[in-house]
């Protein structure tokens, strides 16, 4: 065995071979530099020059993109900053935001229901929101928009009562449904039958061994869900259902076809108005939706890490910590550095 | 491994002491089948448990034993059949001659009274191994928040886990989460706990640390049913051992009896291939 190395050592070893007894100190030609004490040395990490080249040449391209973006007349960034807090902008902004968070909160309660529904031993109720969710995530939400929009035309009068028999309740369609309504409305719709899914994912995928240690310490069945199926399940639901609030948040960009000035309809109409600002504004439009969209994400990051609790033996640092860490570290290796 | 030795050691002193122990309940099984579909996994059980009784259920995999611990407790319906409790029957009332399902709240509540542990501990992950204990009898209206918290200190103490009520159960070892999990089913103060291989799911080196916690428990004169595959525990802390093959109780008597003289040829098959 030992003899079938033998060819590949005396390459490496440019120092005399027959001194060297045979099998013991064969393998490693380091040994013989090392000094006797080490046993406990630090690794010089690889140095990795490609990696080096690739990261700068990306940063030769990204200064080339915000170099086009700061100095390309095109993009009228003073016309962009004239627009970005205008009040026809930010009202557009809290209409955006009230929309969003209406839709999010009926959503994801319509989308709890809807999946306690799914996974409930009634086949009626199994059935009925499987219907639901079928309908709701097969049409396009700007069809659902446009249809409640029309819906005053169709039903006159909304009433509360027996079916085919006498009714105890009327609404004068028309004084309920305000723009807002309608597009919260349609916007809950949809996003209740995603949100459906999304719930339901996260409670089947928690352990079975849960619900029957639950079960068989007898707790009761609304404790069961929301103290011990349901905090499990968000650690799953939460990516997932932020996933969809992002999508959400520029969905209510089409409320703008049932005549409600959100962020989108205010810059769009906007643009109609002023034809020279149109890029400017669309600057404007995307900087908002990008804030909000970071806002969220951060947001995510820390609810996720409440809910990860129990699941990891350590919690992952915060962006705060994981910094003062990185700068920590640097530090040393620069004294390390410059003492030797 | 001798800082656990002595956890479980201490444990030891702590059990025996407990003056209000719940009383111990007696478990009958009345002519018990069940099937899966066309599958059968129970055959006609009956058995009678005394209460303080301690019963080590033995058998090859697939036998039915765990079913059993399950029918007891009414996690699984019995096809027919049916279990009480101190004469209560689970699950089920009596009603004009006919056994009638009761509701899923009276069952929960009856259940509240019967311990359960499990061969993988099924702690509550995102709740702290206080709070696990603590949960059910604060739940159940047992205990006050902070009377089911003193009193979940105590249980932790006795299984020599005082000082990780912090901790998260993903932080225990595997003997430390099973001890855990006997404290959980301790604090609902059940007249009959039921054990489903507690220590199958162990590394060898932990397996003595609930063992003592169990034997402890024995000691104490709560009722136990236990399914295991230690012969030797079975031997050392079973009143009566019984031996289960097909989903049919083949054979049972003291540890005496069935583990030295076994009688049935399945027992005595399946004794030389585990002993």
């Amino acid at each position: 065995m030992s003899d079938a190395l033998a060819p590949a050592v005396p390459l490496d070893t440019a120092s005399p071979s027959d001194t060297d007894p045979p099998p013991a100190h064969r393998n490693p030609p380091v040994t013989a530099t090392a000094p006797a004490s080490g046993s406990s040395q630090r690794v010089v990490p690889l140095r990795n020059p490609g990696r080096w080249i690739t990261s700068a040449v990306a940063l030769v391209l990204l200064a080339q993109i915000v170099h086009g973006l700061a100095t390309n007349p095109f993009y009228q960034w003073d016309r962009f900053h004239y627009w970005f807090a205008r009040p026809v902008i930010t009202d557009g902004l809290v209409v955006t935001l009230e929309v969003t968070a209406y839709s999010a909160v009926l959503g994801l309660l319509g989308g709890v229901v809807l999946a306690l529904a799914r996974l409930s031993r009634s086949p009626v109720l199994r059935a009925i929101s499987w219907v639901y969710i079928w309908l709701f995530r097969s049409v396009p939400l700007i069809v659902v928009l446009l249809f409640l929009y029309n819906f005053s035309a169709l039903y006159r009068t909304l009433s509360l009562g027996v079916p085919f028999g006498p009714s105890f309740w009327h609404f004068d369609e028309s004084k309920l449904a305000t723009d807002m309504m309608i597009a919260v409305v349609g916007l809950s719709l949809n996003e209740a039958a995603y949100a459906a899914e999304v719930v339901r994912a996260g409670i089947l995928s928690v352990d079975q061994g849960q619900h029957e240690a639950a079960a068989a310490l007898g707790l009761p069945r609304r404790y069961q869900f929301a103290r011990i199926v349901l905090p499990q399940a968000l650690r799953a639901i939460v990516p997932s259902y932020v996933n969809q609030l992002i999508g959400l948040v520029k969905g209510t960009s089409l409320v703008f076809y049932v005549s409600l000035l959100d962020l989108f309809g205010s810059v769009q109409s906007m643009g109609s108005t002023y034809p020279g600002d149109i890029v400017p504004l669309l600057l404007v439009a995307t900087v908002w939706y990008v804030i909000l969209t970071s806002v969220i994400s951060v947001v995510q990051f820390y609810v996720e890490r409440h809910y990860s609790r129990g699941a990891l033996r350590t919690l992952p640092p915060t962006p705060l910590q994981r910094l003062r860490a990185g700068l920590t570290t640097l530090i040393v290796r620069i004294r390390r550095e410059t003492a030797t | 491994m001798s800082v656990l030795n002595a956890e479980a050691r201490s444990a030891t002193t702590h059990l025996a002491a407990d003056a209000d122990e719940p009383a111990p309940v007696a478990v009958e099984v009345h002519g018990v089948h069940k099937w899966y579909g066309a599958h059968r996994v129970l055959d006609g059980i009956d058995l009678t448990v005394a209460a303080g009784e301690v019963t080590v259920v033995l058998g090859p995999s697939g036998s039915g034993k765990s079913t059993l611990l399950r029918v007891i407790n009414h996690l699984e319906q019995p096809t027919l059949g049916h279990v009480s409790l101190g004469g209560e029957p689970i699950g089920v009332r009596w009603h004009r001659g006919r056994l009638r399902e009761l509701s899923e709240r009276q069952i929960l509540t009856q259940r509240g009274r019967i311990g359960f542990v499990f061969q993988n501990f099924n702690l509550f992950p995102h709740l702290t191994v206080l709070e696990n204990v603590a949960a059910a009898p604060v739940a159940t209206g047992l205990q006050r928040r902070t009377e089911a918290e003193q009193s979940a200190r105590e249980l932790l103490d006795r299984v020599g886990l005082g000082e990780k009520a912090d901790a998260y159960p993903r932080q225990l070892s595997g003997g430390q989460q099973q001890r855990v999990a006997i404290a959980r089913a301790l604090a609902q103060r059940p007249g009959v706990i039921l054990f489903d291989e507690p220590t199958s799911a162990l590394d060898p080196e932990l397996v003595g640390e609930v063992l003592a916690v169990i034997k402890d428990l024995a000691a104490g004169g709560t009722t136990l049913v236990i399914v295991t595959h230690e012969i030797g525990f079975a031997r050392e802390v079973a009143d009566r051992v019984v031996f289960m093959d097909g989903g049919r109780i083949v054979e049972q008597g003291t540890p005496a009896e069935v583990l030295d003289r076994p009688r049935h040829p399945r027992t005595q098959e399946f004794l030389s291939r585990v002993l």
